[in-house]
């Protein structure tokens, strides 16, 4: 789909903190994609110390990705241009809750619902589920979206 | 509502916002949201919202952007008031 393809190349991150890998739907109201934590993530190593477990920031950051940077970018491309160069985005505030463990080669889907878009804040409630279909973790995300002109 | 009671009511939805170094007592009208009473803009948007909601107002991005005082937040409030 060709808003999808142009999302996903506007999108502000590089491996390997890009946790986007695909987006199955998006609107004016909400979106939604996947990710496959790869075993090869460099965190991996670290976290924890033989006994590898995606951390919950890192989750954060893939609901924040997929939920509110994805959607953010869909609605400001609706009447400005949005080139990755001249978007400003910066995460204001987070609520989560975890509820199961995301391991090494483990695929989650997002599921994000847009609570308001106005005056650049976009606040979302996300919630990630793992392949079995289980709410991995949810919580709302809220982040400042700007367009710098004649970037 | 009165002038006062605006005013009241204004400081009651910033008050929540409030870093907790700040205190509701420091708020005068002179009061600039993000230097004086350390509220960032993510903040700011949600007292706008909550504006809204309290005084059945729905403000502009232009009046978001004049808004940098409790003062500014009150002349929007009156000129959109019934």
């Amino acid at each position: 789909m060709k808003n999808i393809d142009d999302i996903l190349k506007k999108l502000p991150y590089s491996d390997p903190f890009l946790f986007v890998d695909t987006l199955t739907n998006v609107s004016d109201e909400g979106v939604e994609g996947s990710f496959v934590f790869k075993e090869s993530l460099p965190f991996y190593k670290g976290h924890f110390k033989e006994h590898p477990v995606t951390p919950g920031v890192i989750l954060t950051e893939c609901c924040a990705q997929i939920g509110l940077v994805c959607l953010g970018i869909y609605l400001l491309g609706r009447d400005k241009i949005v080139e990755t160069s001249n978007i400003q985005i910066a995460m204001s505030s987070m609520q989560m809750e975890f509820r199961k463990a995301v391991y090494p080669n483990e695929k989650v889907r997002v599921i994000s619902e847009k609570s308001y878009f106005r005056f650049s804040k976009l606040k979302c409630k996300v919630t990630m589920y793992n392949s079995q279909n289980e709410v991995v973790c949810k919580g709302t995300i809220s982040g400042m979206f700007n367009v710098k002109e004649n970037a | 509502m009165t002038k006062e009671e605006r005013y009241t009511q204004l400081k009651a939805i910033i008050s929540p916002y409030l870093p907790e170094d700040v205190t509701v007592d420091t708020i005068t009208p002179e009061s600039n949201f993000i230097k004086d009473l350390n509220i960032n803009s993510a903040n700011l948007v949600d007292i706008v919202l909550d504006v809204e909601d309290a005084f059945d107002i729905t403000l502009e991005n232009e009046d978001m952007d004049s808004m940098q005082t409790v003062q500014d937040a009150l002349r929007i409030i009156e000129s959109k008031v019934a």
